[in-house]
Order: C-alpha cells, then structure tokens, then sequence
C-alpha cells in the first residue's frame, strides 16, 4: 500500500463518527475495530509462524472475563484491569506456547482447541466465578479522568486507538529481525534452524504477543458490551478470525484489517436479507472458495492488480510459494 | 463395586462408538494426510439421516442405519472427489482450512435444514433394562456395542483381508511406490475417505437414539475422534480401538467419581497430555496402519 494512501485511510478512520450519523453504523465501525485487533492477533501466528491457533477464541475470552471480574467483584478500574487482561492472556499464551512448541500444524491446531475446551468447560462450571451460563451483566464502561467512554464515539476513538497499537506492534515486529527470523521458520524450520534460529524462542515470543493483543481485543469487548457468558468462547469467534485472516491475506500486514473490515461490514449489510445461519453456512462456503481461487487472499491479490502486469506482488514479507 | 462395573460397561458402550470414530479418522488422517475436521459432520450427518428415514420416511429401525451408513459414505465419496482430489498435491494446511470450510458449512446446513431444537430417533427395543448380575443394561445399549464390535471387526477385515485394504496398507507406507506398482492412488483416497465417513455415519446414528440429535452435536464427536486417534497412533487400527474404549471408560469414571460438569474435559486432557508427553500414541512404537 501507498505512503498516501495510508494516510488517508488513517484520516478517514479519525474522521468516521462525523461521517457516520447513525449510532447504528458506529457500533459495526466498533466491532470492526475489535476484531481488527482479533485478526491482526491470529495473523501473527497463521501468517508469519504457519501455525493455525483454532483456540484463539480462548485468549479473547480469557481478556474478557479478567477485565470483567476484575472491574465488578474487585471494583478495579477500566486501565488496570486491561492490563491484567492482557497480561494473563498473554501469560496463557506463554502456557500454550512453550508447550505446544514441539508440535507443528495439526497437532497444534489440536492442542490450541482442547485448551479453548477445557478453558470454555471451565467458565461454565466454575459457577462461584464467573455465574455459570448467566454470565456476567453490568460491566462497567471505560473511563479516563472525567471522560467517559460509554458514548459509542468516545469508545470507537479507543477502539481506534488499540487497534492502531495493535498495528503498530504488529509492524514493529514483522518488519524486525524477529519477523524474518519467523518468516524463515514458516518456510523452512531446519534451514532457519541450521543458520542460528532459535525456533523455541521466537515461536513462544510470537504466541504471547499474540495472545495478548486477543486478550486486549476481549477486554474490549467486553467493556463494549457490558456483558460476558461463556459465549464468547464460541468457536464462532475462532472461525470468523481465521475467515479474516484468509480473505484479507494471511502474512501481510494490511490483510486482516481489511478482512477484519469486509467480515463485520458485509454481514450487517446482509442482515436483512440473511439470518446468520446463512450467514456461517456462506463463510464455510466462501473459506473453501478462498483456498481454491484467492489462495493468498484480498490484498496480495490487489497489490498485483494495482501494480498491473510489469511488477510482480510484493508482499510485506518475503514469501515463496510451496 | 458394583457401581464401578457398571460404569465400565457404560464407558464400553460409549468407547465402542468413539472407536468407530477414530477408525475411520485415524485412516483418512494417516493415509490421505489430510486433518478432517469435517468428520463429526459425518456423524451428525449419520444421526440426521437416521432420523428422517425413521420418523418422516417411516422405514425400519435397521433399515435406516443401513440408509445413514450410505449416505455418509457417498457423500463422504463426493467430498473427495470434488474438494479434496484437486488439492492432493496442496500442503497439509491447505486441505486443512478446506475441511474446516466443508464442516461450518454443513454444521449450518443442518442448522438451516432441521432447526437447532434437538430430535430424538425412536427405536424398536424395550426399554426395561437387562440386569447381570450387579450391572444392568438397556437392550439398545447392548445392540449398539454388539454393532459397534462388528463393525470394527469389518474394518479390520477389510484393512487386512481384502485386495483394496491391501493396496490401502501400500498407500500409507509410500504413496510413490504403491502408485508405482499399479494402486489407483485416487480411487484408494476416494474408497478411504467414504468408508471413514461411513463409519463416522454409522457411530452418529447408533448414538442418536441414546442420547439426542442436534446440530451441533458434531463438534464434540470430531474432538473425540481426533483423541481416539492421537490416543492410539496415526493410521493405527487397533490402537485406535482400544484408544476409543479407553477414552469411553474414562469419561464415564470422570463423569462418575469427579464430576459430570468436566465429562467432556476428560478427551481435552487426553488431547493435550498425550501429545505433549508420548506424541506417537500410547501403542505403537511408530506410527503405522492397521
């Protein structure tokens, strides 16, 4: 993407709640906003590792009900409890990482959805905690000083503002020595191996940046929608990231903010036409198609039609087609 | 001890059917490599056939399982020949994402299909248990752990005895080779595929009358075949019997002697215990078919 065009976006994206009139229209320019952060999140395992979390719904419930509990039963406020949220979600991620750090793609795909299982199982039973199936109402809505974040315009600037964050720590890393020493893993572990890589180290390093930016994405959420349930553990949540990430392009950075965008956007404006049973029944479809004809995703596949036919794709990082 | 007996034979029932599972995810996993999460679709799929055969076709009870097993293998055929054929020569990961597309799609299909409250299959058996001595069991119970081993017993014959189960065993030790000596590679993934899929019809539509059937119902089948199968060793037959029979039984001493809640956490625990700690499985010194 274009230096300018960047900043335009960026100016747009600031300037969306006086475009966006309708409160209606601002909560799915939220929600796009909060699984930007999901995506982003996913991406940095899927795309830069290789390796499929399909437990990702585990780290984002993990932030969410942290900062929830936290902010009810102990009455913490919003900032701490963020951080909390986000360090626990990270340390699960140090958890799930170092443990799953012998085992690569299916294996680990299995591993990161049983640990999503237990984590879900657990929010359902452990009752005295977390209230079981009823969940958690009343969570309060985020404050600084004597602004309140419950207004949807002041929420979406924070949600703007993580997922910026987001982006940047995303870039920050990608663009590093440490994003090409992951990139190097994906495409060829003993040969990265072999010139130095520490595969230990940098696969645990890019699982806990990971699961704290879904852990950030949780808390969120939930101080959004002032209500946690076991539900945000669905697999609902999972699959609508790895549907973003794939779509949008998975090992770039722009990929799933666009796919993140596209996935919330679209589906409202087919709310009327579709109930979201349709709705999941097209995303199985569309994943399938995806893999079949847009292998790379959206904006690889863009960057080549804008570059036309005389520069081939370049991609934020280097990638070599298996 | 009377009650511990009676919770070995529950786990049995339970485990006969897992192991029907895992069989036929354990043959699609090591001999096509291909991760199919799909395959609790197959087993939804199974109860859901079972179920409009009985209850809006009105034919037999027997019948209909019959009627589900081929459903699940034909379109289990389908789905190989049109999604997974195209991709042979694609990366794990690939096909992968593929099946995962292939099971929200038909998990909402059903959704769409049948509605999300659940049914329930009648079926023909009385209900009164049969008591053996300290242990008791429902005739249908008893039918579904006898079909189950008989069904186990057929994949095993077919792996072992049967010219195509030959020409499976060469494919999962060096596709290269086996294609070299004149197997059809594509119609030995295809037969592989449908008759794991059959299975997986088969164990959905045994359990459909014992517990009930809904749309969801899959996502835990495919989790407890994907430890059937970690349990037991990739391509592993037998390993992936006893492995279904080992997680039956611990599920229902967990659920028995720790609490019911954490029922379903036993396969999670198992998934991630056995991967990390003896990652070929608890059987087998490497990893090999039947």
């Amino acid at each position: 993407m274009t230096r300018a065009g960047g900043w335009l976006l960026a100016a747009g994206a600031l300037t969306l709640p006086l475009w966006l009139q309708s409160p209606y229209h601002l909560h799915v320019a939220i929600m796009a906003g909060i699984f930007g952060v999901l995506a982003m999140s996913l991406n940095l395992l899927l795309g830069y590792t290789g390796q499929l979390s399909l437990g990702h719904a585990a780290f984002f419930g993990i932030g969410a009900y942290t900062s929830a509990l936290l902010t009810l039963k102990l009455d913490w406020s919003f900032w701490p409890a963020l951080a909390v949220a986000v360090a626990l979600a990270a340390l699960a991620g140090f958890f799930i990482g170092r443990l799953a750090l012998k085992l690569r793609g299916a294996y680990f795909v299995l591993v990161t959805i049983s640990f999503a299982g237990v984590i879900s199982l657990v929010s359902i039973n452990w009752i005295e905690l977390t209230n079981g199936p009823l969940g958690l109402p009343g969570v309060p809505a985020p404050a600084l000083g004597p602004w309140s974040f419950r207004t949807k315009t002041a929420y979406y600037y924070l949600v703007l503002a993580a997922c910026g964050l987001s982006y940047l720590v995303c870039r920050r890393l990608v663009m590093s020595r440490i994003g090409r020493a992951l990139v190097a893993l994906r495409e060829n572990e003993p040969l990265a191996e072999s010139v130095g890589v520490d595969v230990t180290h940098y696969l645990v390093l890019a699982a806990v940046v990971s699961a704290a930016m879904a852990g950030l994405g949780g808390s969120l959420y939930a101080h959004y929608t002032r209500f946690v349930s076991p539900e945000v553990f669905l697999f609902t949540y999972t699959v609508t990231m790895v549907i973003m990430v794939v779509a949008g392009g998975k090992g770039t950075l722009a990929g799933p903010v666009v796919g993140a965008t596209l996935f919330t956007v679209l589906p409202e404006a087919l709310r009327a036409a579709a109930s979201w049973q349709w709705q999941m029944l097209a995303y199985g479809v569309l994943l399938v198609l995806l893999v079949f004809f847009l292998p790379r995703g959206i904006v690889p596949w863009l960057a080549r039609v804008m570059a036309g036919s005389q520069a081939p794709a370049e991609p934020d990082s280097p990638t070599i087609r298996r | 001890m009377a009650e511990l007996l009676q919770h070995l034979l529950n786990g049995l029932v339970l485990g006969g059917t897992y192991a029907l599972l895992g069989i036929g995810l354990t043959l699609i996993f090591g001999l096509m490599n291909v991760v199919n999460f799909a395959h609790g679709e197959f087993y939804t799929l199974g109860a859901y056939v079972s179920f409009a055969a009985l209850a809006l076709a009105g034919i037999d009870f027997f019948a209909a399982l019959v009627v589900a097993i081929v459903a699940g293998a034909a379109l289990g055929w389908i789905c190989e020949v049109l999604l997974l054929r195209p991709l042979r020569s694609e990366s794990i990961d690939t096909t992968m994402l593929v099946m995962i597309g292939v099971w929200i799609a038909m998990q909402n299909a059903e959704l769409l299909g049948w509605g999300g409250v659940a049914k329930s299959i009648p079926h023909p058996f009385p209900t009164a248990p049969l008591v053996l001595g300290p242990v008791a069991i429902a005739p249908l119970r008893l039918f579904v752990l006898v079909l189950a081993a008989a069904l186990i017993a057929a994949a095993w014959l077919l792996t072992q005895k049967t010219k195509l189960g030959r020409a499976m065993r060469a494919t999962f030790q060096d596709r290269d080779t086996a294609a070299l000596m004149g197997v059809g590679i594509g119609r030995i993934h295809a037969a592989t595929f449908a008759f794991g899929s059959g299975l997986a019809a088969a164990a959905g539509a045994l359990l459909g009358p014992i517990f009930l059937v809904y749309p969801s119902m899959g996502d835990l089948a495919s989790l407890k075949a994907f430890s059937v199968v970690i349990l037991g060793g990739l391509g592993n037959l037998p390993g992936a019997t006893l492995g279904g029979l080992l997680l039956g039984i611990a599920e229902e001493l967990g659920a028995g002697y720790i609490s019911s809640g954490y029922r379903d956490a036993v396969g999670f625990v198992i998934i991630i215990l056995v991967l990390l700690l003896r990652p070929s499985g608890l059987f087998a010194r490497q990893e090999r078919i039947a």
